[in-house]
């Protein structure tokens, strides 16, 4: 099972988490190795923080982390957890290297806005903008310019991810990146 | 072009490989910049290759791009031990059974590619976060996740960002009971868990000459616990050693310019470090081991990718020849590889294991990835040598988990308590 490509507009109510949410935090390695279905993962996201977490979560639900967001492990495994949580988007101070690849390579939007927690508090409600790569505060409108990545991540991501996007294309995005660079 | 940039005396490690891999050596890319680099090589484990393998069929890809240059290897739950990770170990061999890439079975992935294929100026890709150690002899080695890799299965290409460099630079010599993975836990704790974020880590100095190429792999395995992309020993004489008694050959032997940029710099005088212990838990510091108090210890753990080699034994039985794990605590022990473990075997340091009373297993990631040998239960307390100390990691979510040399480890497991190696040796 998929799921459909994020829409360019994301509202939802926020999770917030500190500094150094690290992978097996997200979905410890004794879960994922024991199942290659997403559904089955998102079971135990966040499980590390709240074995409950997913009963708790509600579709277009966002986070908004501190630094290092999915730091250690290359697992895939933790931003699919999230994403098929219903989590929509992640936006935080900062990311992990390879959780923050994984998560274009699969269709989860992930924003670096740094200050980012300084702002927004738990069940803040916030609108992403996949567009402008923007996130706004419902409450006050106060607008946060996440930083620039290239536009084929980007394309990437908005397409839902390397299987939609390779399945559509016939090849990666990357391949094109002399004229993207 | 090629040789030019290779002798440019003002670009790092990283710059100088990228450049000259990416479109034939045409151009030089500085940090900051993307460009798509060929595979020499590509990994996948028994926990991201199952994921990696349902991708690359969801993407319709009908064959790999090459088969002998692809890895897949049967390492963190091997064997599997339930029927969940079974049915996932089968799914790999079916792939390479269909596509006609290697599988080892039983030895961790880092190490078996170390002892066996990976060679300096190589690119490789693992999908296995501590793919990095392989920086340790000069090759461009990073890991990624499971759609990546299918894409590099796919394609035998991947885009990088021309990573930031960070120098530090090693003086000194050990004093007695302190090895290099003293040397990488103290750096971390310098640094912080995002201290090489996006980095490469340039490891230099007069010291470097001294440590061994198990040395270096540990410390190049552990740089990933401060999030970096590489983490790079030059090809120096004892690389070349290394290589020739391997009888390998380098693809390319890449040295820094002098004038290379590094946005930061650090010094580490070795004949200043204690024996280091890290934890529990990654928002905790890192002490010496003679800080400890006499808390229990449930089990120690000596092995994994980190520190299960040879060497890392040969120490191990030292400590322990003659003495007896404390009554109340567990030891287990695990070497890195096949070889490891028969060389152990062999010259009798097995036996030493187990008249300590220690248990002796096969070559797997075992207690450290908490699926099998060694998961630890409710508030139970492990000094171990893997390389992480995560909530959770090693089983339940309550469990305390201390990290350490394989000296401080055998050492505490030997009075049940986190002790100072240096009264043992």
């Amino acid at each position: 099972m998929s799921l459909p490509p994020p829409s360019t507009i994301i509202r939802g109510r926020t999770w917030v988490w500190p500094d150094d949410v690290n992978t097996d935090i997200i979905i410890p390695f004794r879960f994922k190795a024991r199942t290659n279905d997403p559904v089955e993962m998102a079971k135990y996201a966040m499980y590390g923080f709240d074995p409950e977490f997913y009963k708790k979560v509600k579709p277009g639900d966002l986070f908004v982390a501190g630094r290092n967001f999915g730091g250690g492990s290359s697992r895939e495994q933790a931003p699919v957890a999230i994403k098929y949580s219903g989590v929509a988007a992640v936006v935080a101070e900062s990311f992990a290297r390879i959780f923050y690849r994984n998560s274009f390579a699969i269709g989860l939007p992930a924003l670096e806005v740094p200050g980012i927690t300084k702002q927004v508090f738990q069940w803040d409600d916030l609108e992403v903008n996949l567009e402008d790569w923007t996130v706004k505060k419902v409450k006050d409108g106060k607008l946060f310019h996440a930083l620039p990545v290239p536009d084929f991540l980007r394309g990437l991501m908005r397409e839902g991810g390397l299987v939609e996007y390779y399945k559509k294309h016939k090849n990666f995005p990357w391949e094109q990146v002399r004229q993207l660079a | 072009m090629s040789q030019t940039i290779l002798n440019n005396d003002s670009l790092t490690f990283a710059e100088k490989i990228i450049s000259v891999k990416a479109d034939g050596g045409q151009k030089i890319h500085q940090a900051g910049e993307i460009a798509v680099i060929p595979a020499d090589m590509a990994m996948a484990q028994d926990s991201t290759g199952p994921l990696a393998i349902k991708v690359f069929r969801e993407m319709g890809v009908q064959k790999v791009w090459d088969p002998k240059k692809i890895h897949l290897v049967i390492d963190h739950s091997f064997p599997a031990p339930d029927e969940k990770v079974a049915n996932l170990h089968i799914l790999i061999r079916e792939f390479v059974t269909q596509q006609g890439v290697r599988l080892v079975e039983g030895s961790i992935s880092h190490q078996h590619l170390l002892e066996n294929h990976v060679v300096p100026g190589m690119v490789l890709f693992g999908a296995d976060s501590h793919t990095c150690q392989a920086g340790a002899i000069g090759a461009f080695a990073t890991g990624i996740g499971s759609s990546e890799m299918a894409a590099v299965w796919a394609s035998g290409k991947l885009w990088v960002r021309v990573p930031e460099s960070i120098k530090i630079n090693l003086t000194g010599q050990f004093k007695k009971g302190v090895y290099s993975r003293d040397i990488i836990t103290h750096f971390i704790g310098m640094v912080g868990e995002d201290g090489g974020n996006y980095k490469s880590l340039e490891w230099k100095g007069p010291a470097v000459k001294n440590l061994s190429i198990s040395s270096r792999a540990c410390i190049s395995n552990n740089s990933m616990e401060c999030g970096c992309k590489l983490s790079i020993f030059e090809v120096d004489p004892a690389t070349q050693d290394y290589f020739k008694t391997a009888n390998r050959k380098a693809m390319l032997e890449i040295h820094s310019g002098p004038k290379a940029h590094y946005k930061e710099e650090y010094d580490i005088d070795l004949g200043t470090l204690e024996p280091q212990v890290w934890g529990p838990g990654n928002e905790s510091k890192v002490r010496a081991a003679g800080e400890f108090g006499d808390d229990h210890l449930d089990e120690v753990f000596i092995g994994s990718s980190t520190n299960g080699r040879y060497e890392d034994l040969q120490v191990v039985g030292k400590i322990l020849k003659g003495h007896k794990v404390k009554a109340g605590t567990r030891c287990i022990i695990t070497p890195a590889s096949r070889n490891v473990f028969e060389r152990a075997i062999t010259d009798g340091l097995a036996e030493t294991f187990l008249q300590s009373g220690a248990v002796f297993t096969n070559a797997t990631c075992g207690a450290c990835v908490g699926t099998h040998l060694g998961v630890l239960g409710e508030n139970e307390t492990c000094l171990s040598t893997s390389p992480r100390n995560y909530v959770g990691r090693m089983g339940a979510t309550t469990a305390k988990i201390y990290l350490s040399s394989p000296a401080t480890a055998a050492a505490s497991a030997l009075e049940g308590r986190i002790a100072d190696p240096r009264r043992y040796i």
